[in-house]
């Protein structure tokens, strides 16, 4: 049988700003089986980052129980942390957040210079595959000022699937793509998750969320839906149906 | 591994901001190279004072009348008779340390010669002088025991005075030369030594046997000075223990009694000037030591701006699996490659301005290994005092915290 990877109970994340207390995440409970593509939607300022942040291990809850892939986080010291972030999950920020004067290809590499198990030829190989699997390999030594917004999100995607993780976190991943370049990621995302990487995928787009298995909605910090989707779409025979590009 | 990579993280960070990098290093360049020719100028002197010393008998001891009294108010020397003949004899007698021992006596006056005459100082000597003092001579010989015991009229000559009296060029062996108008016999002239340190004419004496200048130009019965050779360098110190011991009985000094003369190895004396060098290069050294701090100042101001700036970076860093420990490290190098570079280069401008130094100004200087070294070491150190606090600042920081960092 499947097991969780990822299991929430409870989560609250407040943020205390002066004599005001901001209530980010209002006590969620939920967990994620292997294999699974889980959307979380929801309207802005809801909660997603806050809750994929927290899932990503970048930050932690105010209270509540999480638990990734067995252990506790709250077991965890920052080293330990550092390592799950490191070869456990890739993680695609809602603001790219490329290294500026920095090429494609370096910025790909970054996560595999904190691994010490990959040897600098091995790094260069990988990045330039995970860089030619979001169509990038013509790009490799634009700096992010030299490439497109769409562009950009593209390296950073690359970079979250170059340490090979079990898990994407993804923070509106497809948010500044047109339709056809969002679907070939979508497309993409599909086969990594066909190969049993868990996916959690935070979008504001419905048609985006039929991709996906299953979807949870916030509002104002709370789940207020988390169906699951019966009906699959294949986002590969979604791009084939697209009007061919002229160009 | 990991290491290699966190050196190019630091390389990659260097090159990107090269301007800022290199303002940064040019106050650790000037502090290093002015240490080193501050250094080199120190040691410069003070060799040049251990050569001139050596050059007048490393081994040498002097023992003069008059107690020791530093920097209290002395007597004129030679108003002092209280060093005789006697004590010579019995120093002479009973040094087993010494191998050669000379009295000594001198005066001021004036050499003539023909149409010549010139100011210069005779000292009057046994044959022993030339071997205390590792003088050879130019031409002619020594006077003999048996001319000091006669009290004979003869004299060696330096070239100072050979230069200033034989201005025809002839051979002063043989010639007559008059000392404060009593005649002597040239038989020898003192090869050349130059000046001293101390801008003192070594070629500029007159010498003759002492008991000559004794009775004829002085008309004293006691000896001004008396100079030995020690057996060798390292004896130096347990001969002048012997000598003054020897004194103290042939004085009858009782034990609460202060030595009424003063004996002094080269050894002694090299580090009364070099003292006073040392004292000089400590201060140059100081001056020198505060550009190298305001250096340091300037990495620290360096390395926090650019923990600032680069905050997301570094939260980005983190989110990817960089540890604190790696994020620490990252900039600890970055901060000691700087101060390192700017070591090196300080090294080498420091060399380049020695060079300058000696050439166009021409003082005596000498690059000791260990300036450089210390330099080196206290670049590093540096680095890693002022890139620390930074780079702890910036390892503490929360991924998310930095993340968000505007
Ligand atoms: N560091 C913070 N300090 C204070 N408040 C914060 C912080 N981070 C998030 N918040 C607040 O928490 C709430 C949820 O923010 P979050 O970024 O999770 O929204 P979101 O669902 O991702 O929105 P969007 O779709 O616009 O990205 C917002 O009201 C936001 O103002
Ligand atoms: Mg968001």
């Amino acid at each position: 049988m499947t097991k969780e990877i990822i299991k929430i109970e409870n989560l609250k994340r407040e943020f205390v700003m002066g004599t005001e207390t901001v209530h980010a995440l209002r006590g969620i409970s939920f967990s994620i089986q292997e294999g699974e593509f889980v959307t979380i939607m929801g309207s802005s300022g809801s909660g997603k980052s806050t809750l994929l942040n927290i899932l990503g291990c970048l930050d932690l809850p105010t209270s509540g129980a999480y638990e990734i892939d067995g252990s506790s986080i709250k077991d965890l010291n920052r080293n330990q942390l550092a390592t799950i972030r490191n070869e456990k999950i890739g993680f695609i920020f809602q603001s790219y957040n490329l290294l500026a004067r920095t090429s494609a290809i370096e910025n790909v590499e970054l996560p595999l210079l904190y691994n010490s198990k990959v040897g600098s030829v091995e790094r260069r190989e990988r990045a330039l595959k995970a860089l030619e699997m979001v169509g990038l390999g013509d790009r490799i030594h634009h700096t992010p000022s030299q490439l497109s917004g769409g562009q950009q999100q593209r390296v950073a995607i690359a970079r979250s699937l170059v340490n090979n993780p079990v898990m994407i976190l993804a923070d509106e991943a497809t948010g500044n793509l047109d339709t056809r370049t969002s679907y070939e990621i979508m497309s993409l995302f599909q086969d990594l998750n066909k190969q049993g990487i868990t996916i959690t995928f935070v979008t504001h787009e419905p048609d985006i969320a039929t991709f996906s298995n299953r979807t949870i909605v916030l509002k104002d910090g709370n789940i207020i839906q988390d169906n699951v989707n019966t009906k699959v779409n294949s986002a590969a025979d979604q791009l084939a149906q697209l009007p061919k590009q002229e160009d | 591994m990991r290491l290699l990579n966190l050196f190019k993280i630091a390389t990659k960070a260097i090159v990107l901001n090269k301007t800022r990098t290199l303002l940064t290093m040019l106050g650790i360049i000037i502090g290093v190279a002015s240490v080193i020719a501050m250094l080199a100028i120190g040691e410069g002197s003070k060799e040049s004072i251990r050569t001139t010393i050596s050059s007048m008998g490393a081994n040498m001891i002097t023992i003069r009348p008059g107690a020791d009294t530093r920097g209290g108010v002395r007597q004129e020397r030679s108003a002092m008779e209280s060093l005789t003949l006697q004590d010579f004899e019995a120093i002479k007698e009973q040094a087993s340390l010494l191998t050669s021992i000379s009295p000594l006596v001198d005066g001021k006056g004036q050499v003539i010669s023909g149409s010549n005459n010139w100011p210069s100082t005779i000292y009057g000597v046994n044959p022993d002088y030339l071997a205390i003092k590792v003088t050879d001579l130019q031409s002619g010989s020594m006077f003999t025991d048996a001319e000091v015991q006669s009290a004979s009229k003869v004299a060696l000559i330096g070239q100072t005075v050979v230069e200033n009296i034989f201005t025809n060029g002839e051979d002063p062996v043989g010639q007559m030369i008059r000392f404060n108008n009593i005649p002597f016999k040239v038989i020898g002239v003192l090869e050349g030594k130059g000046e001293n340190t101390f801008g003192q004419d070594q070629d500029d004496v007159v010498i003759a046997p002492y008991t000559t200048v004794q009775k004829r130009i002085l008309a004293i019965d006691h000896i001004n000075q008396v100079i030995a050779s020690a057996v060798s360098e390292d004896d130096a110190p347990d001969a002048v223990i012997q000598v003054s011991e020897i004194l103290r009985t042939q004085h009858k000094l009782t034990a609460n009694e202060d030595d009424d003369f003063h004996v002094q190895s080269m050894e002694e004396l090299i580090s009364t000037f070099s003292s006073t060098t040392e004292m000089l290069t400590i201060l140059l050294v100081a001056v020198a030591s505060i550009s190298l701090l305001i250096g340091g100042i300037g990495i620290m101001n360096i390395m926090y701006v650019s923990v600032k700036e680069r905050t997301r970076e570094i939260g980005l860093r983190m989110a990817v699996g960089g540890k604190g420990s790696d994020i620490l490290m990252q900039f600890l190098i970055e901060a000691i490659m700087i101060s390192i570079t700017g070591g090196v280069l300080g090294v080498l401008l420091g060399l380049a301005a020695t060079v300058f130094i000696e050439n166009l100004l021409h003082w005596p200087t000498s690059v000791a290994l260990y300036s450089i070294i210390i330099s080196f070491a206290v670049c590093a150190v540096t680095g890693i005092f002022f890139g620390w606090y930074p780079a702890r600042k910036a390892s503490s920081l929360d991924p998310i915290t930095a993340l968000r960092y505007e």
